[in-house]
C-alpha cells in the first residue's frame, strides 16, 4: 500500500497529494510518470511526478479531476492509501544545457512541465517559462515556476491574472523578441500542444511535447496508447512520453482520447450519486 | 505398491469426455467452459493407463511429471497424493491440467495414442489438483535448510513461478518482482476467466508463497530497478529473467490507429486483468463492436474472439491468411469457439482497417488468399489472389498476430547480448545468459509460445542456478 501523507487543494477540481512510494521517489527522473490504482476495483492511471522527497520517500502528484477515478482520488486524504503505485515509467527528458529554453504549460500540464523547468535551469539552462490557464482560480504552481525561472510569464485566457490571451501568445511574443531560443518544452491539453507546435514552426526551433495518451500496462505490453509521430505508430508510455513536437499527429491524438467518452460519463454520473461530496465546489 | 496393482482388462479406448458448460449457455458468462471429471470419471479415466514400463509420457512432459506414478494413486483414489506427486516436479498442475497442449506433449506420445484415444493426462491433473484445494489439504513439504543465497526472479508468469518454487525447494530466498499490479503473468491477464480462472492461478501464487517465496507487485525491473541494481545494491546472488515476450504486434497497415482497434494484449488486459466485464462496478472500460474480427489463427486470437462474443457482439470472426489446417491453436480451441458460434474466414488477409468521419472502425478492406509453396516455418505460405479484395463489414478489429520481445530489460542491460529479434541470447540447456549470474527463460528467450515451455525452462533454469550458487562456476 502506498500512503497519502499530504494533501494540498489548489482548487475544488485540483489537487495534490504526496504518496509514500520510496522506490520510486529514488529512481524517478524529470519526464517520468507513474501509474496509480486506488484500489481492487481501480483503473490504472497515469500521473506524472511533479516532485520528490528522497528521503522522505514520497512523491508529489497533481492531477484535474475530470472523471470518476479523479474524482475518487480527490476524496483521499493523508493516511488513505492507493492500492498500487508502479515507476518511475517512460523515457526520462533529455536534459543538458541548450542555452536558453523556454518552457510552456497549459492548466494542468504546469505540474508535469515543473520538474523538467527545474532539471533544465539545473543543468545551467537560462530558463523562460510561460504557463497559462483558462482562469485565475486554475493556475498552479506559479510561486514554484517562478522560484526557477529566469523569466516566467503567466497568461490567463479570460484576462483575470497576468496577461490576457493564450500560452501561444505569450511565446511568439518571446520568440519574436529573443531571436535565439534554443529549445521549447510544452505540455498541456493536445490542442494547446498542437497550437505551440504551429507557433513554434516558423522560428525553426526544436520542440518537444509530452503526451498522455490512454494506458493500461504502460509497460509496452498493450499498445492503448499508439500514436503516430513521424508516420510511424509509436507508443507513448515506453517510446515516450515526450517526442518531436512536430513529428507528432495531434488529430489522431485527439480522436484516440475520446474513445471512452460514453463510459466516462457514464462512471462519472454513477459515482455523483453515490459521492455527492466529491462534487463539492464544482459546478 | 506396484505389486498389488490388479491385472489390466485389455485395452479401453473409450476416453472419458469431461463435461462442459453449453454452448448456448457459456456465450453468455465468463464461467469456466470446461468443468472437470468427478471422482468416478477420474478413476476410469485412470484406470485406462498402461502403465508402461518405460513411460514416453514423461518425455513428452517439460516439467518432468510422474506421470504413470501420479495416473496409479488416482486409481487407487489417493486424490491428494497424486496432486503432491505431481508437485514435486511442477508447482502450477491446475494451471498446466487447463492450458497445456497435452496432445502435442505428454499425450502425444501415449501409447494409446496409436489407437487415437491417449489417457486424458491434463484432465486428470486438473482433477487431482482441484481436489487437492477443494478439501483443503494443500500442503507445504518439508524445505531444506537455508542456503543463505537470495535470487530475484523477474516476471511471475509460469516461467517466474516455477524457477521460484523449484529453488525454495532447494533453500534459497526468492523474490519475485512483477510489474502488474497483480502475479500470474500471461496466466492473469492474458488467459481469460473461462479457460483458466483467475482464483486457481492466484492459488498457485499463495501456494509458491507458502514456500517461502517473497512477491513484490508493481515493480517495473528496467525501470524501479535495473539488473545490476539487483545484482550490486539489493544484494541477489542471481537474476532470473522471465518477463514474457509482452510487445504487441500490429500489421503496420493504414488505419491501425482508428478507434475500435486493439492489440489482443489490450483487449485480454482490459477484460482479464482489469475486469473490464465488470464494468461500472469496475473502473476500466471495453468496448466491443456489434461485428467484431479478430486477425490471427493461434490461441490467443481464439481468446479474444470468444472474449468478444461474450461481451455481447452479434458476429464474431476469425480472419487467418493460411487455411484451417494451418492454425496454430490448439484443436479443442477453435471447437470450442466454432460451437459457440465464432465465424471463420479462412485465406483472408487485411489490406485496410476504414474509419468513419469520427475515427471509428466502419469496415476492413481484405483481400483473399491462397497457399502456395512451404515457407521455413514448413507451413504453406499464402500467396494473395489479385483483384480479390473485398470490404468485411466490421466495427471492431483486434490484432492477434503475435507479440515480440518487450525491450524494458534488455535495453537497461547492456552488457546483455539479444538477438536480432530483440529476444534474450540464453543457453537452452542452462538458461544462462550472457551476462555473468542472469538467467532467462519462457517467451523472452524463444518468443511467444506455451506454459508448458515455460515451466520447462523455469525447471531448468532453477536447476542451473542452484548449481551456480552452489559452486560459483560460471
Amino acid at each position: 500500500m502506498f500512503k497519502v501523507v499530504r494533501k494540498k487543494e489548489w482548487h475544488p477540481t485540483i489537487t495534490e497529494l504526496w504518496v509514500e512510494a520510496p522506490w520510486v521517489a529514488k529512481k524517478h527522473k524529470p519526464g517520468q510518470f507513474v501509474i496509480v490504482k486506488m484500489n481492487e476495483r481501480g483503473e490504472r492511471v497515469p500521473l506524472t511526478v511533479v516532485d520528490k522527497n528522497v528521503e522522505e520517500g514520497t512523491i508529489c502528484l497533481i492531477f484535474q479531476k475530470v472523471g470518476k477515478s479523479t474524482f475518487h482520488m480527490g476524496l483521499m486524504n493523508p493516511g488513505d492509501a492507493f492500492m498500487d503505485v508502479v515507476g518511475p515509467l517512460g523515457r526520462p527528458t533529455h536534459i543538458e544545457n541548450f542555452g536558453t529554453v523556454v518552457c510552456v504549460g497549459g492548466g494542468v500540464g504546469i505540474a508535469p512541465l515543473y520538474p523538467i523547468a527545474k532539471g533544465m535551469k539545473e543543468a545551467g539552462n537560462r530558463l523562460i517559462s510561460i504557463i497559462g490557464a483558462r482562469t485565475k482560480d486554475l493556475l498552479i504552481l506559479e510561486e514554484d515556476m517562478k522560484a526557477i525561472s529566469d523569466e516566467l510569464i503567466v497568461t490567463t485566457d479570460d484576462g483575470s491574472y497576468g496577461m490576457h490571451g493564450f500560452v501561444t501568445d505569450a511565446l511568439k511574443q518571446v520568440l519574436d523578441r529573443e531571436g535565439q531560443v534554443d529549445m521549447v518544452v510544452a505540455i498541456g491539453p493536445v490542442i494547446m500542444m498542437k497550437f505551440v507546435t504551429k507557433t513554434a514552426e516558423p522560428y525553426k526551433v526544436p520542440l518537444v511535447v509530452s503526451l498522455n495518451s490512454i494506458m493500461v500496462d504502460a509497460t509496452g505490453m498493450c499498445g492503448a496508447c499508439r500514436v503516430s509521430v513521424g508516420g510511424v505508430t509509436r507508443f507513448v508510455c515506453v517510446d515516450g512520453p515526450e517526442f518531436d513536437g512536430y513529428q507528432v499527429d495531434y488529430d489522431e491524438l485527439m480522436m484516440r482520447q475520446q474513445m471512452y467518452l460514453e463510459e466516462e460519463k457514464l462512471a462519472l454520473e454513477k459515482f455523483r450519486q453515490e459521492h455527492p461530496e466529491a462534487f463539492q465546489g464544482v459546478c | 505398491m506396484a505389486d498389488e496393482k490388479k491385472p489390466r482388462k485389455g485395452l479401453n479406448l473409450n476416453r472419458m469426455e469431461m463435461p462442459r458448460q453449453d454452448p448456448r449457455e457459456r456465450i453468455k458468462n465468463f464461467n469456466e467452459v470446461a468443468l472437470g471429471y468427478t471422482e468416478e470419471m477420474a478413476v476410469a479415466e485412470a484406470e485406462r493407463c498402461l502403465q508402461c514400463k518405460r513411460p514416453v509420457c514423461i518425455d513428452g512432459c517439460p516439467a518432468e511429471v510422474k506421470i504413470p506414478e501420479f495416473i496409479q494413486l488416482v486409481v487407487e483414489k489417493k486424490f491428494v497424493e497424486a496432486s503432491r506427486k505431481i508437485k514435486e516436479t511442477n508447482a502450477l498442475p491446475a494451471v498446466c491440467g487447463r492450458v497445456c497442449p497435452q496432445e502435442e506433449q505428454c499425450e502425444e506420445v501415449c501409447v494409446l495414442n496409436k489407437k487415437g484415444a491417449p489417457v486424458a493426462i491434463g484432465r486428470l491433473e486438473r482433477f487431482v489438483a482441484d481436489y487437492e484445494a477443494a478439501v483443503g489439504a494443500v500442503e507445504v513439504p518439508q524445505l531444506p535448510p537455508r542456503t543463505g543465497k537470495r535470487v530475484a526472479v523477474v516476471g511471475s508468469g509460469p516461467a517466474g513461478l516455477t524457477v521460484a518454487a523449484d529453488l525454495a525447494l532447494m533453500g534459497h530466498e526468492v523474490v519475485i518482482f512483477e510489474a502488474l499490479h497483480k502475479a500470474g503473468g500471461v496466466l492473469v491477464y492474458g488467459i481469460p476467466e473461462f479457460r483458466l480462472p483467475k482464483a486457481i492461478v492466484q492459488r498457485e501464487v499463495d501456494y509458491i508463497q507458502k514456500l517461502g517465496v517473497k512477491l513484490y507487485c508493481d515493480v517495473v525491473v528496467g525501470k524501479t530497478f535495473t539488473v545490476d541494481d539487483l545484482l550490486k545494491e539489493e544484494g541477489f546472488d542471481a537474476v532470473f529473467l522471465g518477463v514474457g515476450a509482452g510487445l504487441p504486434w500490429f500489421m503496420d497497415i493504414p488505419g491501425e490507429n482508428l478507434n475500435g482497434v486493439y492489440s489482443a494484449n489490450e483487449f485480454l488486459t482490459r477484460n482479464n486483468l482489469m475486469k473490464a466485464y465488470l464494468f461500472p462496478e469496475y473502473d476500466t472500460p471495453i468496448k466491443v463492436g456489434r461485428k467484431v474480427a479478430v486477425v490471427g489463427g493461434g490461441n490467443v486470437a481464439m481468446d479474444a474472439v470468444r472474449t468478444a462474443l461474450r461481451l455481447g457482439a452479434e458476429e464474431a470472426h476469425i480472419v487467418y491468411r493460411r487455411s484451417r489446417k494451418e492454425m496454430p491453436a490448439r484443436n479443442e480451441e477453435i471447437e470450442n469457439a466454432e460451437e459457440e458460434g465464432v465465424i471463420f474466414d479462412m485465406l483472408v488477409n487485411p489490406v485496410e482497417i476504414l474509419g468513419d468521419e469520427k475515427g471509428w472502425v466502419k469496415g476492413m478492406k481484405c483481400i483473399r488468399m491462397e497457399l502456395g509453396e512451404p515457407d521455413e516455418s514448413g507451413r504453406r505460405r499464402p500467396v494473395p489472389i489479385e483483384g480479390s479484395e473485398f470490404i468485411m463489414d466490421v466495427d471492431m478489429v483486434v490484432m492477434a498476430i503475435g507479440t515480440g520481445a518487450n525491450p524494458l530489460v534488455p535495453s537497461t542491460t547492456p552488457d546483455m547480448e539479444t538477438n536480432r529479434r530483440g529476444y534474450i541470447v540464453a543457453d537452452p540447456e542452462t538458461c544462462k545468459t550472457t551476462k555473468k549470474g542472469v538467467f532467462a527463460g519462457g517467451d523472452i528467450i524463444r518468443g511467444a509460445a506455451t506454459v508448458i515451455l515455460a515451466v520447462g525452462d523455469g525447471k531448468k533454469a532453477a536447476r542451473s542456478i542452484d548449481h551456480y550458487l552452489r559452486t560459483g562456476e560460471w
